[in-house]
């Protein structure tokens, strides 16, 4: 896997044309930092940057580093070299195709062998209730199965030293399985989310306003307090919800 | 002169790429003009003008549009010159899939959309395996994978192409495919093309209504796939 130590995002322009208050914002390897921000204040939009490597020549004129350098346009398109794994809000497949088929040939394009679809299918079935087989076709799986998938799929087969992560907790799978599944070790992590405990378990977090960068906060002593009260609500809420989802009666209050 | 053919499914989003395009070149101080070849109707060249760049509208009506637009690539290039342009973008109808308009010395771009699915790209034919640049579009529609997996299925089919991902609303991809537009070849004199067009001469292409075989003369295959030539 090629390396990336260090992510640079060079201020742009907000959606009035204005320069963004934060100019400059440098992520190191081993960080998880959160975009955070109303809909429709172009948090997505941040993360398309950093996907595509911008130099300029998107709407907001963000330029992106590697190491400080202008990353090469083999590595912008290229999934062998490609540096950057992306988990986007889509919840559905459209390829017309079975999971293994699908997962062979992702596999081939990321120039890994194809054993690694068993891996990525048992971690899938980790994650959400109703497995998912080899076999089925893509276009049938539900939201939650296919978001589980495209999760593992990250995790084994695009596994790259940046990840970007749109809502995951958009699909009724374990958000926080998933999000320490996508993290793995040594990775620049950046995760775009509403939910506060996933907010708060990162170590920054930059807030966007009228699409551009208007702040950036580090995870205070408190926070990560109210980050772990938060981990036990939702612990609380996962159980709930299995066992309403195992068709069990609820008994006790928290 | 530098010729750009741009060929596609229909809906894939040609005109919307090649509008950003325009704007990448004439930020590059390059001079495209544009041909807009449809079968029965278009509001495209509006679209164009508003970019303030020569542009005419080619409709082929009932003539095969990829033909059309073969036949007149000499008029095309002489009015391009007039209008003092340096690169010619001619955006073809991309209907049938089996032409692909493209002459040797052009710089052949198939603008293909991914939500048509991986086998999409087994299924365009020489428009895509001739192609010297395919530019995928939609790719916001679909997971990374799926792009991965398209992009691989592009390149078992024409593995000497470059790919460039575009979209047609952000604009993405269009500097990318104007620089290749700028390092692309000259036109030539007697240009050929780089695939056969079908083999089609029968007795429907000449106006024909009625359905049955027997009303049939010309080069005809059956569903067996036999191909026979039947008439004088």
């Amino acid at each position: 896997m090629t390396q990336a130590h260090q992510l640079t995002i060079l201020g742009g322009l907000d959606k009035d044309g204005n320069p963004e208050e934060v100019e400059r914002i440098e992520i190191f390897r081993g960080e998880i930092v959160g975009i955070v921000g109303p809909t429709g204040s172009g948090k997505s939009s941040f993360i398309g940057d950093i996907e595509q490597f911008a130099q300029g020549d998107t709407p907001s004129c963000r330029t992106i580093l590697i190491d400080g350098e202008i990353p090469g346009s083999e590595m912008r398109s290229d999934p062998r070299r490609k540096l950057i794994a992306q988990l986007s809000q889509n919840m559905h497949f459209l390829a017309d195709m079975t999971v293994e088929d699908f997962l062979k040939m992702h596999a081939k394009s990321r120039g890994k062998p194809s054993k690694v679809v068993a891996r990525v299918i048992e971690l899938a079935n980790t994650l959400t209730g109703e497995p998912v087989h080899p076999e089925h076709h893509l276009t049938i799986l539900s939201g939650g199965q296919s978001r589980a998938l495209m999760t593992a799929d990250i995790a084994v087969i695009s596994d790259s030293p940046i990840v970007l992560i749109d809502e995951i907790e958009n699909a009724g799978i374990k958000k926080k399985e998933a999000l320490e599944l996508l993290a793995g070790e040594g990775k620049i992590v950046v995760v775009v989310t509403h939910d506060p405990m996933l907010a708060l378990m990162t170590s920054r977090r930059i807030v966007m306003k009228n699409g551009g960068v208007c702040k950036l906060i580090d995870t205070s002593t408190d926070e990560r307090r109210v980050c772990e009260d938060l981990s036990r609500v939702d612990d609380w809420l996962m159980n709930l919800r299995e066992t309403i989802r195992r068709g069990e009666v609820v008994e006790a209050a928290l | 002169m530098k010729l750009v053919v741009i060929a596609g499914t229909p809906g894939a989003g040609k005109t919307s790429v090649l509008m950003h395009t325009v704007k990448s070149l004439q930020r590059m101080e390059m001079k495209p003009a544009v041909v807009k070849i449809d079968c029965l109707w278009t509001e495209d060249d509006s679209r164009f003008q508003r970019l303030n760049v020569p542009v005419i509208v080619g409709l082929a009506r009932d003539m095969c549009p990829d033909h059309y637009s073969i036949y007149n690539v000499d008029d095309m290039l002489s009015w391009a010159e007039e209008q003092d342009a340096d690169v010619l973008l001619n955006e073809t109808a991309g209907l049938c899939l089996r032409c692909a308009p493209y002459p040797d010395s052009c710089l052949a771009v198939c603008v293909i959309d991914v939500t048509t699915g991986p086998n999409a790209p087994l299924k365009v034919g020489p428009l895509l395996t001739t192609a010297d640049v395919a530019v995928v579009t939609k790719g916001d529609m679909v997971s990374q994978a799926e792009r991965e997996v398209f992009r691989e299925r592009i390149l078992e089919t024409n593995p000497r192409c470059r790919i460039v991902e575009a979209n047609g609303l952000s604009g993405k991809g269009a500097a990318e495919l104007a620089e290749i537009i700028r390092e692309g070849p000259e036109v030539k004199e007697d240009m050929v093309l780089r695939h056969n067009p079908p083999l089609a001469i029968c007795t429907l292409c000449t106006g024909e209504l009625r359905v049955s075989k027997e009303h049939h003369r010309g080069v005809l295959r059956h569903l067996d796939g036999f191909m026979e030539y039947t008439g004088e």
